[in-house]
């Protein structure tokens, strides 16, 4: 980006802050406010449960899963009613799917149009999951994307990728990882990372945990 | 199925293609898989209409979603991978047309 840092110290923070598209942002906000659309102690609320909201949610959906068949079976039919009953506020427009790592099946989620991302159950998707390299990239090369985030799957499973263009945001269910029986719930929940929700990448083997 | 959607034109398994239509706004179709043949494989339920949301209208009339599985290998060439790793897209119904036999 030209005009970055011309003093010799690039700085982030106020360079976004100063950008065009934050004045901009800024100058929405206060007509928006004027006009008694909304207030700014309604967009200072918004802007704090965004940022409270983390992937903790779906790992907690995943953990539930892994040992309760029947509710498995609710998170991949009816993933809202899911949410319910594990307290998560799902209640938004936005309709929410999940779909299941099998020995078989490798499942990677991606918006090639934006950043679409089921933010209720795994808050704000990562800077990379915007960018506009791994947007192209993931649908025409999604094990090379893979590998880059180390994870090599075996020739035998089949990689099914979902471009969630339109009403649905997708979770993937990844499979339970080896090593993990007799673990508690909040144990297990403690090995689904993020990116395994993503599906760059598979939850963390319980040696590596504390 | 997510949401209702008594009318859809197509079921589950129906061999479908994506039009080619080129046009401007708040398109939901992606470009790569314009053209290109696939299957329904889920009715997803009838939603407001985003080309029309997008600029303040109000959606309607509401459009059938469609979950379109498509094979990798039918979309790039030189797609590495298995032969059967494949793709799905949610595909609204005016964004769709019957499929031929394959060939």
């Amino acid at each position: 980006m030209s005009g970055n840092g011309h003093d010799g110290h690039p700085h982030e923070e106020l360079r976004h802050e100063s950008s065009p598209w934050a004045a901009r942002i800024r100058a929405v906000e206060e007509l928006l406010v004027e006009k008694g659309v909304f207030t700014h102690e309604e967009v200072r609320a918004q802007i704090e449960h965004t940022e409270a909201r983390t992937h903790e949610n779906g790992a907690r959906l995943v953990a539930r899963a892994w040992v309760d068949p029947e509710f498995k079976n609710l998170l991949l039919s009816d993933t809202k009613a899911a949410c319910s009953e594990l307290g998560i506020d799902a209640s938004g427009p936005v309709e929410l799917a999940v779909v299941e790592n099998t020995e078989r099946v490798h499942n990677l989620i991606v918006c090639t149009l934006c950043s679409c991302y089921p933010r209720p159950i795994l808050g704000r998707p990562p800077d990379w999951y915007k960018s506009f390299a791994y947007r192209s990239r993931a649908v025409r090369e999604p094990r090379a994307v893979m590998r880059e985030f180390g994870l090599e799957l075996p020739e035998g499973v089949e990689v099914v990728v979902h471009d969630s263009t339109a009403d649905l945001r997708y979770m993937v269910l990844p499979a339970r990882p080896p090593g993990a029986e007799g673990m508690s719930e909040e144990e297990l929940a403690a090995l689904v990372t993020r990116d395994s929700l993503i599906g760059v990448a598979i939850p963390r083997e319980p040696a590596r945990t504390q | 199925m997510i949401r209702p959607a008594p009318a859809a034109k197509f079921r589950p398994g129906d061999a479908v293609r994506v039009l080619t239509t080129e046009k401007e706004g708040h398109v939901r179709t992606p470009a790569y898989v314009k053209g290109k043949r696939g299957e329904i494989s889920h009715v997803l339920g009838t939603f407001p209409d985003p080309e029309s949301l997008a600029y303040g209208g109000n959606g309607l009339p509401e459009k059938v979603l469609y979950r379109v599985v498509f094979r990798q290998a039918d979309l790039w060439e030189s797609y590495e991978g298995s032969t059967a790793d494949a793709l799905y897209v949610d595909v609204y119904e005016h964004w769709l047309e019957p499929a031929g036999e394959e060939g």
